[in-house]
């Protein structure tokens, strides 16, 4: 099995919300919802102040909560891609994926299923990057295979400090974030 | 100082959980008051044979797979994708409480239908269903031969039923609120505590009624430890189960919490039922109706109390 991920440079990331806008168009987000966004965040106190500007989305966790918790088998993780996806026609609208994820990352589609980032799987099956990642203008998203030793995420990472979104919650989040 | 700017606004999400909405307090209460009347219901018959009963044997017994029914329905309405709710039953997840919830739920039926069965149950149908006794005659030839394992299916369901509706919110670590290893134990005693009470306004009769009292009495004061052992578990924990004792601890749901479910919801009915026990007049109506209330209000509190707990972004920058 694959293992998709993705690493975010948050010192190239200036918040511009392109990731958030082709996100929109390729996986025809319903208006009014988005599947990731833009946080930033400041800290310390004037004038010693230090900023972060980061893009945020489903974790695709190694241990992901809404799996384990989903009554109706819907939400799975993909045994290729490691990709935590969710089928729209086995569920059931429970809402227990949302109060389990920790990151809160999925949200109801007007339709009534959960709904969520897919790491856009329709294209990774195609061998391509996923939208976000091919639209960022500062190339701050990055996507690939850490099983892939020659995977330019390693490279990215080496040197650098990483850090995941809440370690503590044990989910071994697939999202690396470069300080 | 740290300031957090988010742009996300999904509905129902931000700012902050808004998913489960009454419907989810309502099932959770009648998911509770139905299990604890099972157990109250195979106690009674397996180590009180020798007493007669009513209100547990009977009125509770009948009450039972209705308020199960209209606790699924509340369920069924809290679903986003109505359609699809067949899909709780084509699979089984069993690291989903929620899974093992809806099928514990579909054997409680048949159990409950047994028990009714059982003597001192229903014995015949009148007019308007008479054409279903030869069919219940037959049900209860199946049910008393097999009385004992009906009465200890009635405490099994029951106390899988009453536990499963805290861990449903339990297991989710991602609010610390609900994160805690006493509120599975904590609902299945507030169940128990409610199924007294409402058997103790089904016209129980005397020897019904004395035991009734004493054991709510006994409920509610286990209620009250848990209660304040997860006050206790909270305010120790990390920093996220700490904002979570705030919300009762001079946050927003102080006032309820303090007010309907451990003042009006334990603590007065409790003085109500000893002074009951020990011969004092109260109005016999009053203390369960309170019980009822606090039942319910647990579960109103713990669910929206619970959506606006959150795991803290700890480290921002390292």
């Amino acid at each position: 099995m694959a293992r998709y991920a993705m690493v975010i440079d948050t010192k190239r990331c200036v918040g511009c919300h392109a990731c958030v806008i082709t996100c929109y168009m390729e996986n025809n987000v319903p208006e009014g919802f988005t599947r990731d966004w833009i946080v930033e965040v400041v800290e310390g106190e004037f004038p010693d102040l230090r900023s972060e500007i980061r893009t945020e989305r489903c974790n695709h966790c190694e241990n992901p909560p809404c799996v384990f918790v989903c009554p109706c088998g819907a939400s799975y993780k993909d045994k290729d891609t490691g990709i935590v996806l969710v089928h729209h026609d086995k569920c059931s609208g429970c809402k227990a994926c949302i109060a389990a994820c920790p990151y809160d990352a999925r949200f109801i589609n007007p339709i009534g299923y959960a709904d969520k980032c897919t790491f856009c799987d329709h294209r990774v099956k195609l061998g391509k990057t996923t939208a976000c990642a091919q639209t960022c203008p500062t190339s701050a998203i990055n996507f690939g295979n850490l099983d892939d030793p020659a995977s330019k995420l390693h490279k990215l990472m080496n040197g650098r400090i990483v850090k995941t979104m809440k370690p503590e919650a044990g989910t071994g989040p697939n999202i690396f974030y470069l300080l | 100082m740290t300031e957090v700017t988010s742009f996300r606004n999904n509905p129902l999400i931000d700012p902050h959980l808004e998913i489960w909405e009454w419907q989810i307090p309502g099932y959770l209460f009648l998911g509770g008051l139905v299990a604890g009347l099972m157990i109250l219901n195979g106690v009674w018959r397996l180590f009180y044979s020798d007493k007669e009963g009513r209100s547990i044997t009977r009125n509770g017994a009948v009450a039972a797979p209705v308020l199960l029914s209209l606790g699924m329905f509340l369920l069924f309405l809290d679903l986003s994708y109505k359609i699809h709710v067949f899909r709780f039953y084509t699979t089984f997840n069993p690291a989903s409480p929620m899974s093992w919830g809806s099928w514990i739920l579909l054997l409680v039926y048949p159990v409950q239908i047994l028990t009714l069965a059982l003597p001192g149950g229903i014995e015949r149908f009148g007019w308007r269903f008479s054409f279903l006794n030869p069919l219940w005659d037959k049900i209860k030839i199946y049910a008393e031969r097999y009385n004992v394992a009906v009465s200890t299916s009635n405490i099994v369901l029951g106390i899988g039923l009453g536990i499963y509706t805290g861990i449903l919110l339990a297991v989710n670590a991602a609010r610390p609120l609900w994160n805690v290893s006493l509120l599975g134990p904590l609902f299945l005693v507030s169940g128990l505590s409610a199924a007294s009470a409402w058997n103790l306004l089904a016209r129980p009769n005397d020897a019904e009624k004395k035991l009734l009292v004493r054991w709510d009495i006994g409920l509610l004061g286990i209620e009250l430890i848990f209660l304040m052992l997860i006050i206790i578990e909270l305010s120790t924990g990390p920093i996220g189960k700490q904002a979570a004792a705030g919300l009762f601890l001079g946050g927003n749901y102080t006032a309820s919490f303090w007010v309907f479910i451990v003042g009006l919801g334990i603590l007065l009915p409790l003085w109500l039922e000893i002074r009951e026990a020990i011969g004092r007049y109260v109005p016999h109506w009053l203390g369960p109706l309170l019980v009822l209330g606090g039942g319910l209000a647990l579960r109103i509190v713990f669910v929206y109390a619970g959506q606006i707990s959150s795991m803290p972004e700890i480290t921002l920058f390292r």
